[in-house]
């Protein structure tokens, strides 16, 4: 029951601050909302009982990845006139249709969990370690290896990229 | 409902409580010990050598006249001094400021609680109080402000990195993320950390300076620059947040030095035999004993060095203290597989 009420209440907060973040007229504003909806999205994790994934969430995007973008948006100044808000007819149709696709796939998530309810839970049950962290490591380093490689060389990739774009030319 | 609600609750009121009570003398004590270091008596006036000073201060700060800027960015200038202080205490949380206690027959553990991610709960929250700075400085719309917040963003973006490393390398010594697992494992291994992973320590201490914008590393309120700081537009409450949560993060920083690195409420060589008559003085005096010590060497260091200049700060921060930490996280991981 408790969980429940929960639940629905950070999914409300969620969506509210989701839709700020979208309607904001100040983007200094959005920013903020954003940072908002990153916390109450942890907080949902905590209840769902993955408090590294929470902390993590916390910790990179809240802490670290937002914060840039309140530098860009802080220095670049986009101050625009209202009628840029209200042109774009066609972005808010592909805006439209991009939502909808997102919400058919969810969609689509729910009812396939319903046929086959419970696999990952029993999966971590299966893990030769206990604990929150022990358990994301090991799943890491065992399962997921491949793609957590390729994740890091993308990353690499890209931290030389923005070296290279950085350096003056001498 | 006793154990699950109205112990907890009793000591987050206690726990707070005292927080704001060591906030305001850490500020009384700042005054005495740079005073002292330059041969002067400090506040005098109120109280016998001016012990109610700190009462006298927030008095005058309550009852200052709490000034918006024309054109500041209201709702975000009033949320800045909000978001800085609530990170600073809500960290308290999972700081173990000692072992069990017996009182009033129950069994009493002295920390709110122990998560099993406490360490990185620490670091993701603290990496939340970057945002007061940043959007005080914002919404002030004045340019010192503005300068000063994007300075101290990026001072505690760079060394946030350099503190992170230093807490993996102790992360894997201890094999644990909870707090009081860290200390635990301290007990069991018979040492502190502080002499298992000096460069770790150092690292943690320089980088604590720097996160909490204590001087060398106070350029973020660089009055001769900046006419005050990031908080230059702030008045009466609201600046009062500011230099709390200033205060109160110098105490974060200390006690999780303390947790980390001197064993938490160990007492000093818990592996030492004939040592143990130590053991009478209870273990949260061992701890406040040892953030005291931090808290001390914070003023020291203000008095002492001079402020760099921020070209210097950043070339220590990523060309210093980043590679070396990378260094010591390697080095010690490959000595524990060594060792194993």
């Amino acid at each position: 029951m408790a969980e429940a009420i929960a639940f629905y209440v950070l999914a409300a907060c969620i969506l509210g601050f989701a839709v700020l973040v979208v309607t904001a007229k100040n983007p200094v504003h959005s920013v903020v909302f954003l940072v908002l909806d990153f916390l109450c999205v942890a907080a949902l994790y905590v209840t769902l009982g993955a408090e590294f994934v929470a902390a993590i969430q916390v910790l990179v995007y809240a802490g670290g990845i937002v914060v840039l973008y309140l530098f860009v948006v802080m220095l670049v100044n986009v101050k625009r006139p209202p009628e840029a808000f209200r042109a774009g007819g066609r972005h808010a149709m592909l805006g439209l249709a991009l939502a909808g696709a997102v919400l058919v796939e969810a969609a689509a998530i729910a009812v396939w969990s319903r046929l086959s309810p419970a696999a990952p839970a029993s999966a971590a049950q299966s893990l030769p370690v206990s604990g929150n962290t022990e358990q994301v490591g090991w799943l890491l380093y065992t399962s997921y290896l491949v793609p957590f490689e390729v994740a890091s060389m993308l990353l690499l990739v890209a931290m030389v990229g923005a070296i290279v774009l950085a350096r003056k030319e001498s | 409902m006793v154990e699950l609600v109205l112990i907890p609750l009793l000591k987050i009121i206690v726990v707070l409580n005292a927080t704001l009570l060591g906030v305001t003398y850490m500020v009384l004590l700042e005054r005495k010990v740079i005073a002292w270091a330059q041969s002067r008596l400090g506040p005098m006036r109120v109280g016998p050598y001016g012990v109610l000073q700190p009462v006298a201060d927030a008095m005058k700060l309550m009852l200052k006249e709490d000034i918006t800027p024309a054109r500041a960015d209201k709702w975000v200038f009033t949320l800045a001094p909000i978001l800085s202080m609530v990170p600073a205490l809500v960290v308290y949380a999972v700081i173990p400021f000692g072992d069990q206690v017996h009182l009033f027959g129950r069994q009493i553990s002295l920390y709110i609680t122990d998560i099993n991610v406490g360490l990185l709960y620490v670091v993701s929250v603290t990496s939340v109080g970057v945002y007061g700075i940043i959007l005080a400085g914002y919404s002030s719309n004045s340019k010192w402000p503005l300068l000063a917040s994007l300075r101290a963003s990026a001072q505690l973006i760079s060394y946030e990195i350099a503190i992170t490393l230093t807490l993996v390398s102790v992360v894997l010594m201890s094999g644990t993320l909870s707090m009081v697992g860290i200390v635990t494992s301290q007990a069991s291994q018979g040492v502190w950390y502080a002499f298992i992973q000096p460069t770790a320590f150092i690292i943690f201490f320089i980088g604590g300076l720097a996160e909490t914008n204590r001087a060398p590393f106070d350029l973020p309120e660089a009055e001769q620059e900046l006419t005050g700081g990031f908080h230059t537009e702030y008045s009466g409450m609201r600046f009062a947040l500011f230099f709390l949560a200033e205060y109160a993060n110098i105490i974060v920083v200390s006690s999780v030095a303390t947790t980390l690195f001197l064993g938490g409420w160990l007492r000093p060589f818990p592996n030492v035999e004939f040592l143990s008559f130590l053991g009478v003085v209870p273990g949260w005096c061992w701890f406040l004993l040892k953030s005291f010590v931090f808290l001390y060497l914070f003023i020291w260091v203000r008095a002492t060095l001079p402020r760099y200049r921020y070209d210097q700060l950043m070339r220590l921060g990523w060309k210093v203290l980043i590679p070396l930490a990378i260094a010591n996280l390697i080095l010690t991981a490959i000595v524990k597989v060594a060792l194993a």
